[in-house]
């Protein structure tokens, strides 16, 4: 017998023709986040993923619950196809949980070459539980835990635990695209629902300096490699901004200079995503949170691109962004108090409804071209992958 | 060129430091002081002689002087632990309006405990007038806490007088005094100014950071804030930071020789101030008149720029400053020194702090002056103003 993690992936189950290559993708994603773990093996059978985590079943799994694709895993004992090692497997795995407890046993038979059927499994496996460990009794309504059998061809697997996965695709099944990451609360989430949905990203930071300070810099690198433990990695593009900033500042009015500034941003954003071919961009607005976030304000943004431009949390309440970006750890790196670029030039009285024509008007004087070429040729990738985390005792 | 001004947030540890502090890491000189062992007793030696070493630095005893994990300990023990061991004496007690956090929050502290913390306002210069202090003294009165050097403004507080006249209303009440930017360029002399408690940093005279040491009266009880197994005469428990106390005896004793060029680093920052304010328009200092000032700490202002963006711009051209204190620049909050001193918000916002050590060299100066022009400039030339 031994202990081997099960791996429930639910709707990259459902993509017919797709499955082969998302569960490719699965693999080799759950095997990249192991590296770090020497002797791990990740392999497939019967349509079944597995993990055999060479006794390091909590260290594999703390690192495991960010690949996305995993609705849940199960630590599991695979045992051969004899009721008696089934039961005495079942039995260690109930005994390890708390205790008076109502149970009952969801057996499943793949191989139907074996004796006995599921009902007849569910009784068996019941009775000897109930003669051998203490406390128990049945419950098929409200069980506080499913003991679950899969009875397959050359082994059977047993467990009882669930621990939840974060659902979604895995990274990679989607075209890659480009994320606008300030250093504030919501471009990270944003970023965190696209790879949720199978997106490789790249994201794309605007620096100012001397207006923005090394630690606003430190602050996006820092999200940056929250990130990459979610999507694997994440390479950062470093736009020097500052000259835009300035001439916006210069040439555009006062109450325009967000709107224009946001345009710049998707121009740099558009070019760089065209040059290496990245199919979209990705931005944490979400309507009407602030100025630049009307309806009317994205209309006045939105044309200086053709690529689609990617809005996760455009239906998000801001207490719903925060919850999600402390779960994904990204809050206590958010809410340092470096300012960013976008807060630092942010006029009084920034117009809420500005009009295209308006704003097309406001930008006659601005040397468009000649600041993204500028900015682009001066553009630094940096790469950020997944660090091995640190495991908490369990 | 590079120009380090930034030595009132902290000083490179000078390399005769250094060495002391590896020489007592390597070696047979690990030793824990409170072992019996030789090993023990050799670590305890070296202690011992940094202690001397302190003592001279502040013209004192050695068994007056006891360490501490740095500054903010030290003004946390004299400030919580003066305050709490007279209690029962009085609940009064007095800071001025330009201490340091870790003055300012200890007080607050009290005040959580019951003791009534009243705050001693500053002139225009971030003075502690001695008929000001006077005036709030109260029989009730327990602790005063007034800073020799302010850290951001450079301000040297007549403290001999403040001492006297709270001495001759109130001889009970305990003074303490925060000279971490005072001493070394400045003469320390806790004994002769009467005073009872005085904090002094390593990190701030070209030593370690990470120790400090609180200079206490004879014969002046204080409460800990730390329980432990004996060591500091009970008064700071825990097995001692030998590097760091080596370190820092080594720093003081090389600062004795810093009195020598105190005229030369105030010179080096009267031609700061000078030449800047005569090339830039709209700048000022902020802070005290020059016989009111420490020779080292120098505090300006540019209209229409932010302090934090001028700091950006001086380091890409290698010049170290900073806005306020790091402590203050890092919250960003508004300086509270300089509300004080009844400092306008727009200047307080385009301020920056330029701190000397004798180590400072004229081409450092050159230098500095040369960036700020030239960045002040750019910066209202990007601006558009």
């Amino acid at each position: 017998m031994r202990e081997l993690i099960l791996v429930r992936y639910g709707e990259i189950g459902l993509k017919g023709d797709n499955r082969p290559a998302f569960e490719g993708r699965l693999v080799q994603n759950l095997r990249d986040a192991l590296a770090h773990l020497p002797g791990i093996r990740v392999f497939r059978s019967h349509g079944r993923i597995f993990i055999d985590p060479a006794g390091e079943t909590a260290a594999a799994l703390e690192r495991l619950r960010r690949v996305f694709g995993v609705v849940a895993f199960h630590p599991a004992v695979e045992t051969p196809l004899e009721l008696d090692a089934m039961a005495e497997a079942a039995v260690r795995l109930v005994a390890e949980e708390r205790r008076p407890v109502r149970f009952k046993v969801e057996a499943r038979r793949a191989n139907k070459a074996f004796p006995l059927n599921s009902m007849e499994l569910n009784r068996e496996l019941g009775a000897r539980l109930l003669r051998q460990v203490e406390g128990l009794t049945v419950d098929l309504h409200q069980p506080e835990i499913r003991v679950r059998l899969e009875i397959r061809e050359k082994h059977a697997y047993v467990y009882v635990r669930d621990v939840p996965g974060p659902g979604g695709l895995p990274v990679g099944v989607s075209s890659p695209a480009l994320l606008l990451l300030s250093g504030g609360i919501d471009s990270p989430v944003a970023g965190w629902y696209m790879m949720k949905r199978g997106v490789p990203l790249r994201a794309i930071h605007f620096h100012s300096p001397p207006f923005t300070s090394p630690r606003s810099l430190q602050k996006v690198q820092d999200l940056s490699d929250v990130l990459a433990l979610w999507g694997g990695r994440l390479p950062l593009y470093v736009v020097p901004f500052t000259r835009t900033q300035t001439a916006i500042r210069k040439h555009v009015p006062a109450e325009l200079s967000m709107t224009v500034m946001r345009r710049m941003m998707y121009r740099i954003a558009d070019r760089l995503a065209r040059r290496d071919g990245l199919a979209a961009l990705v931005t944490g607005e979400s309507v009407g949170q602030v100025a630049s976030q009307t309806i009317e304000s994205l209309a006045a943004i939105n044309p200086v691109t053709d690529l689609p431009v990617l809005r996760p949390l455009v239906g998000l309440d801001k207490a719903e962004i925060i919850q999600k970006a402390e779960e994904i750890g990204t809050y206590a790196i958010s809410i340092r108090p470096y300012e960013d670029c976008c807060t630092l030039f942010v006029p009084e009285h920034p117009a809420t409804h500005p009009r295209l024509d308006e704003v097309e008007a406001a930008e006659a004087a601005l040397p468009v071209e000649e600041l993204v070429e500028e900015a682009v040729a001066g553009t630094e990738l940096e790469e950020h992958h997944a660090q091995p985390v640190m495991v908490a005792p369990s | 060129m590079r120009a380090y001004l930034d030595h009132s947030a902290t000083t490179p540890p000078d390399p005769r430091v250094v060495e002391a502090m590896v020489e007592v890491m390597e070696g047979d000189q690990f030793g824990n002081p409170s072992s019996l062992h030789a090993l023990g007793l050799e670590a305890e030696r070296r202690v011992e002689e940094a202690r001397r070493q302190v003592a001279r630095l502040v013209e004192a005893a050695p068994e007056e002087i006891t360490f501490t994990s740095g500054g903010t300990e030290a003004n946390n023990l004299a400030v919580l632990g003066g305050a709490r061991a007279l209690a029962r004496r009085g609940r009064h007690v007095l800071v001025s309006a330009v201490e340091h956090p870790s003055v300012r929050e200890a007080a607050r502290r009290l005040a959580d405990e019951g003791f009534e913390v009243e705050e001693i306002p500053v002139d225009r210069e971030g003075r502690v007038l001695p008929e000001v202090l006077a005036e709030r003294v109260r029989p009730d009165t327990v602790l005063v806490s007034v800073m020799r050097v302010n850290n951001e403004v450079g301000t040297l507080q007549p403290v001999e007088d403040l001492i006297r006249v709270v001495k001759e209303r109130r001889p009970e009440a305990l003074f303490h005094v925060d000279a971490v930017q005072a001493v070394g360029l400045t003469r320390v002399t806790p004994r002769a100014w009467g005073c009872d408690l005085l904090t002094v940093s390593a990190h701030k005279i070209h030593g370690p950071k990470g120790v400090g040491a609180l200079w206490v009266r004879p014969g002046v009880h204080l409460i800990p804030l730390v329980w432990g197994g004996g060591q500091e005469r009970d008064l700071r428990p825990g097995t001692e930071n030998v590097p760091g106390i080596v370190g820092f005896g080594r720093a003081a004793e090389l600062a004795l020789a810093w009195r020598e060029e105190a005229e030369r680093v105030r010179a080096l920052r009267r031609r700061l101030e000078e030449e800047i304010l005569r090339r830039v328009p709209g700048a000022r200092r902020l802070g005290p008149e020059d016989d009111h000032a420490a020779p080292h700490i120098l505090n300006l202002a540019f209209e229409g720029i932010r302090g934090e963006v001028l700091v950006h711009a001086l380091e890409a051209e290698g010049v170290y400053v900073s806005t306020g204190s790091a402590c203050s620049s890092r919250r960003q909050a508004t300086s509270h020194v300089l509300v004080a001193l009844g400092e306008p918000e727009r200047w307080r916002e385009g301020a920056i702090r330029l701190s000397l050590s004798p180590k400072t060299q004229e081409a450092e100066v050159e230098a500095a002056i040369e960036a700020v022009v030239r960045q002040v400039e750019a910066l209202r030339a990007l601006m558009g103003e």
